[in-house]
């Protein structure tokens, strides 16, 4: 375990920053959202969430796929992509992290998808410990703990110092090349961190959405979900904004599509959401031409449909952004709840 | 980098059919003139005109022809309009193959089998039609049932007169919704016919077409005695990335770019009603 002063930290930014791009929650036009570390970033790592998730790093809202130049009948396909190069990703709370795992299941499963592999593989993530989760949060019921983030390097804020951990080999060779600006922790810095830990844990249980009940979520009873009729009631103020789908650091649908540059053709993917009416239409028109199929195809693929195809795991990692957000306060707890998950 | 599937190769278009007025069958071989990759019958590829966009298509040729692979494609929108109006030599790409096919090397292989089809939807079976004709020896008797809207809609009709028609052990019907000058085969809707054709309720089922056509077929099959267990059908939904994870096509926990869009009946209830 090291550790560094508070107040030292923006030495601790440039130094990584020297070496490779830095990503972390920065305060841009008065709104947290993780951005690249600049001299004079307005840092915050008090916001507990950024409004959109961690993901973007991995599985940005938008991105290059390939270009094509074309001549007459003649295409030439040009392969745009590039190995990233080595970044960090600093200030991720414990729910983004667990939304990595989560990705993961689907873009690194075969056949893998490159652009999310390499910037996988060239990451290095900074996870930092809720000091002080908040009331739409309930991570807690999909086992993570806040207090003790995963990640390639878990940091913890407590009294004057950021305490710093490294989790894995990355990590161990981020931590070496910033040796001279990190101290090594000692058991009193280890037993006060274990106590704020203790801390968080304690305010944690005090939480309005803590012990939310998933049991009766998961693979089973699939057609009895689909078919209830409790999802006519929940959807039915349902704007379709796609709002929770754009916030949700597990979402992961993509649209395609192609910009003509003038002087060859971009296709790029864009997050896209289920939540939209034309998401599924065809010629012959849609599968899911209410709002009621498309909200639940949200929260089932998320509570059922991911699950069955992934040993149980859910889609959903508890972050509350969806809880924050929705303009008409409908959200995925409500949806949990709505099927006999109770809350404490 | 390793290869991404999302990245497509180039192929050149070496011939144009026109089957209907608003059906034409594209032949595409890779820029070295061989294929642009193998595949089974029943599974689809990613077409498109970079800056129009991109679709899935089934791969209509048979796997067994070893020379180019061919695409029904029926003129509905954005790129198939494009697509309708191009002239051979022009340059596609295409990325594939995709999906699961349908179990010809398993399931179906010693069967009697029963094509049934409506309109376009013979695209994907007539992969598996000259498939069979190629490995005759491996299937029993060919049944195959087709009907489209008049007879100036049939896909590939010359190719099911002179040569489906003439197979040994081959079995043909073709039907068109109404009356029309110039035809004296069978008039009337393929569910229907279905019933009316003395099917053996033992043989196996391949049934493609649009929506409603398939769920009155499989009605007149149940009827006949046919299990769902006996029937195999295609799904179609809509697709971008033919790989599972745009998230777009799928019905319940299944993702028919990739679980499908080959599915057998009785699969088809265990899933939500939402295709
Ligand atoms: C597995 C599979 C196999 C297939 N095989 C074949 C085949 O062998 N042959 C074949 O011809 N087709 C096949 N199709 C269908 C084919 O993919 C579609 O016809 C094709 O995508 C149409 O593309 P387009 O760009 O021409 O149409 P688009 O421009 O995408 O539009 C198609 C139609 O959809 C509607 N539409 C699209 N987007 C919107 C929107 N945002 N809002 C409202 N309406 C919209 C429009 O009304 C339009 O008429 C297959 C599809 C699948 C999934
Ligand atoms: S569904 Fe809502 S709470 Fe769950 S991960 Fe997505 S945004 Fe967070
Ligand atoms: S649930 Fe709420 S945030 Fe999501 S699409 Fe509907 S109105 Fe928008
Ligand atoms: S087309 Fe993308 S998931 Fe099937």
């Amino acid at each position: 375990m090291f550790k560094i002063k508070k107040n030292s930290l923006n030495k601790l930014y440039a130094a990584i920053a020297e070496a490779q791009t830095l990503y972390i929650p920065c305060n841009v036009n008065g709104k947290p959202n993780f951005a690249v570390w600049g001299e004079g970033a307005d840092v915050d790592l008090a916001s507990l969430k950024t409004v959109k998730s961690a993901k973007e790093v991995f599985f940005p809202q938008c991105e290059d796929i390939v270009s094509f130049k074309t001549k007459g009948k003649e295409i030439t396909v040009i392969d745009c992509r590039k190995e990233s190069e080595d970044f960090v990703v600093f200030g991720v709370r414990a729910c983004d992290a667990k939304s990595f795992e989560i990705l993961d299941k689907v873009f690194l499963s075969d056949p893998v998808d490159t652009f999310y592999k390499t910037k996988r593989e060239h990451g290095t993530v900074i996870t930092l410990a809720c000091s002080r989760p908040e009331e739409s949060c309930f991570c807690s019921a999909f086992g993570i703990d806040c207090a003790e983030p995963s990640g390639d390097v878990a940091t913890y804020f407590s009294g004057e110092y950021l305490y710093w951990s490294p989790k894995t080999e990355k990590g161990l060779n981020l931590t070496n090349s910033l040796k001279n600006l990190l101290e090594i922790a000692n058991d009193k810095d280890n037993l006060a961190l274990e106590n704020e830990q203790k801390n968080i844990r304690e305010i944690t249980k005090k939480l309005p959405l803590y012990g939310l009940d998933l049991s009766k979520w998961g693979a089973d009873d699939l057609l009895e979900k689909f078919n209830s009729e409790k999802w006519q009631e929940l959807s039915s103020a349902c704007l379709g904004c796609g709002a929770c789908t754009f916030v949700c650091p597990t979402c992961q649908c993509y649209d395609v599509r192609d910009f003509d540059k003038g002087n060859g053709v971009q296709r790029y993917r864009c997050w896209d959401s289920c939540m939209y009416n034309d998401f599924t239409m065809m010629a012959h028109g849609t599968p899911r031409p209410t709002q009621m199929q498309r909200f639940r195809q949200r929260f089932m693929h998320k509570l059922v449909y991911f699950p069955s195809n992934n040993g149980g795991e859910f889609s959903c990692v508890g972050c509350g952004r969806c809880v924050e957000k929705c303009p008409i306060n409908m959200n995925i707890v409500k949806v949990i709840k709505a099927f006999g998950g109770e809350g404490k | 980098m390793m290869n991404d599937m999302l990245i497509p190769v180039v192929g050149v278009v070496t011939d144009i059919r026109r089957d209907t007025p608003d059906v034409k069958t594209f032949r595409v071989v890779g820029l070295d003139g061989k294929k642009c990759f193998e595949h089974m019958p029943g599974q689809c590829a990613m077409l498109s005109i970079p800056g129009v966009s991109e679709a899935m298509f089934s791969i209509t040729s048979s796997p067994t022809n070893t020379e180019y692979m061919e695409f029904s494609i029926k003129k509905c929108g954005c790129l198939t309009d494009w697509l309708h109006s191009i002239d051979v030599g022009q340059q596609v790409t295409v990325r594939g193959p995709y999906g699961n096919g349908f179990p010809v090397e398993e399931d179906l292989k010693g069967k009697n089998l029963i094509f049934i089809a409506g309109g376009i939807g013979l695209a994907p079976l007539r992969s598996v039609i000259n498939y069979v004709r190629a490995n005759r020896s491996n299937y029993g008797k060919v049944t195959i049932v087709y009907g489209s809207r008049s007879m100036d809609d049939l896909v590939d009709f010359e190719e099911i007169k002179n040569e489906w028609a003439n197979e040994k052990d081959f079995n043909v019907h073709l039907t068109i919704d109404r009356p029309q000058e110039g035809w004296d085969g069978h008039v009337g809707f393929v569910p229907a016919y279905v019933k009316e054709l003395n099917l053996n309720a033992a043989d196996t089922v391949l049934l493609c077409g649009p929506p409603i056509m398939i769920k009155f077929t499989l009605a007149a099959l149940i009827e006949l005695g046919f299990n769902k267990t006996q029937v195999f059908t295609t799904m179609e939904l809509r697709m971008k990335c033919g790989i599972g994870k745009c998230g777009r096509c799928n019905i319940g926990d299944k993702y028919v770019c990739k679980d499908g869009p080959v599915f057998r009946c009785d699969q088809l209830d265990e899933m939500p009603a939402e295709y």
